[in-house]
């Protein structure tokens, strides 16, 4: 494992409601903050480092740091979809290590579900079009859901995928969702139809929202958000909680080409160069919190960043292998993921999270003595423009 | 009639595209320096940053690469449609283009991955720009 240990998540929080009506995206952002300083041990007055997606009403680090009342020394907007809190986390490793900041903060606040935003059928480029892609796609009706339903499509042509196998992984999310107080909560107040565990059944006889995609499949919207504290080693050794290191990253994009795998996404890049810079191997690690948008996803991105071969991720997730009750190495989304605890929009943050819960012994479903947990969020749409960002954290 | 959204202009990098779809001819652009399929089409080419770029016509004919049939959107213009595709077609020339698979009976059915389809351009009940989809050939 690389020894090099320059900079660790020193606080986190999650906002406990996915329902929050009345609520700005901006409290959100703000509130989390403060509780994820608190849960550092921090103050307000620490952050010299603000890492921005531009949610919220902020539009940007520029912004959100006029709204916050700091002058930090270092500014970061990337926004690049859902996996932007990876990306971030990786450029405040980079900003830490290099001695300019100290205190990191990435925040996400969203009322996607208070507003009724239709994030997966409310169709691609809702702006308008106007643009170079937008006035190739528009004239199609194509969803966020069908681009991924596309992907699923060729795997299960390609490999002999089902939806049988890929439905383990809306089973195993959902036990530990239903073992997490504020997953159980989000699924009550968004009036699933079902809040108890699933089977590989349920998901088959759920209806389909764009083949092959069945309902269990997709992710939820939510409203929520969160935040995470970055700092230096000599901060997070007074910190309140352990350190969590972050102690590898890879940050890469891919696109629909000419010729192009969709099956293959930004994952096979970025993954091997996190393991590389870790040191670590993929057999190594205990929590994969990987960004379940949809079952597929999952499917895609475990096999990208090299959890078993491509085309094996049928059976690598089948009959809810990956619960974390289940014998063998890994275990997947130990929050209840964005199938089933909380899907705001950008998913990424939360990954972090219970990635750093679990290597504290914090997580509502604890894999005993977790050392190495992995988190990679895909951004944008997989299949089409997206991104992939794989981080690796360790306890001491 | 169909009501398709029309491409919006100015729009410099698919305008030539859009024109010949006016004049029922699917074109692309392909680089002059590495003879690179340029696509979706852009004022430069994607693998050698050339602006040097040829438009050509494609034959129309190619292959379902992937495909899915939307049961549920919320979009003006589709939302009364119910159930239609969308697919991934690689046209013979060598370059993949999202569009429709039109003309079979029920698409979540009549649809598979490999099947020949040839391009038709769908007249809209507005707008001056048919939409090209594709039929099984
Ligand atoms: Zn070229």
């Amino acid at each position: 494992m690389n020894p090099e240990r320059s900079a660790s998540i020193v606080g986190i929080s999650e906002y406990p409601l996915r329902l929050a009506r009345g609520v700005s995206p901006m409290e959100i952002k703000v509130d989390c903050i403060r509780a994820a300083l608190d849960d550092a041990g921090l103050r307000w007055s620490d952050i010299d480092a603000v890492y921005d997606a531009g949610d919220g009403e902020a539009g940007g680090g520029l912004q959100l740091s006029a709204y916050l009342g700091l002058r930090p020394s270092v500014i970061d907007t990337t926004q690049v979809g859902g996996s932007s809190y990876e990306f971030q986390a990786a450029h405040a490793l980079r900003d830490i290590a290099a001695g300019k900041c100290r205190v990191a903060i990435l925040s996400y606040g969203s009322t996607a579900a208070s507003n009724r935003f239709a994030i997966g059928t409310g169709g691609l480029h809702r702006g308008g079009g106007g643009n170079w892609q937008a006035n190739m796609e528009m004239p199609y009706g194509s969803t966020l859901i069908a681009n991924y339903a596309m992907v699923k499509q060729r795997h299960m042509h390609e490999y002999g995928t089902t939806t049988e196998q890929l439905a383990g992984i809306s089973v195993s999310t959902r036990r530990h969702a239903m073992r997490n107080p504020e997953a159980v909560k989000a699924m009550t107040d968004l009036e699933f139809v079902g809040v108890n565990e699933i089977t590989a059944a349920d998901v088959l006889e759920s209806r389909i929202v764009a083949d092959p995609l069945h309902l269990l499949e997709c992710c939820m919207i939510s409203d929520g958000g969160g935040a995470v504290v970055i700092a230096s080693a000599e901060v997070a050794r007074d910190a309140r909680k352990p350190p969590v290191w972050i102690i590898g990253s890879g940050e890469a994009t891919k696109y629909c080409e000419n010729d192009g795998d969709i099956t293959t996404s930004a994952g096979a890049q970025s993954g091997p160069e996190a393991f590389g810079h870790a040191g670590v191997r993929p057999d190594e690690v205990d929590i994969a919190m990987i960004y379940d948008s949809f079952s597929i996803t999952v499917a895609v991105c475990l096999e990208d960043i090299g959890f078993c071969k491509k085309g094996e991720a049928g059976d690598f997730v089948a009959g809810g292998r990956l619960a974390f009750d289940q014998p063998g190495r890994l275990t997947l989304n130990t929050d209840g993921g964005g199938l089933s605890s909380n899907h705001p929009g950008m998913r990424g943050i939360f990954l972090l999270i219970e990635a750093t819960r679990q290597l504290r012994g914090e997580s509502t479903s604890q894999v005993p003595d977790a050392r190495i947990a992995l988190a990679h969020g895909n951004g944008g749409m997989l299949g089409s423009t997206h991104t992939g960002g794989t981080v690796i954290l360790a306890r001491d | 009639m169909p009501k398709r959204p029309q491409p919006r202009f100015p729009e410099p990098n698919t305008e030539p595209y859009w024109n010949g779809v006016k004049e029922r001819e699917l074109r692309y652009p392909v680089c002059t320096v590495c003879d690179q399929v340029v696509f979706t089409p852009r004022m430069h080419c994607p693998a050698c940053g050339a602006r040097d770029l040829e438009w050509r016509t494609s034959s129309g004919e190619g292959t379902v690469y992937t495909f899915s049939v939307v049961r549920q959107n919320r979009m003006p213009g589709f939302i009364d449609l119910g159930a239609y595709s969308v697919a991934y077609i690689d046209l013979d020339e060598g370059f993949r283009l999202l569009s429709s698979v039109v003309g079979v009976d029920d698409p979540t059915r009549d649809i598979h991955i490999g099947q020949r389809v040839r391009v038709e351009f769908e007249e809209q009940e507005e707008g001056e720009y048919p939409i090209p989809v594709f039929r099984p050939v």
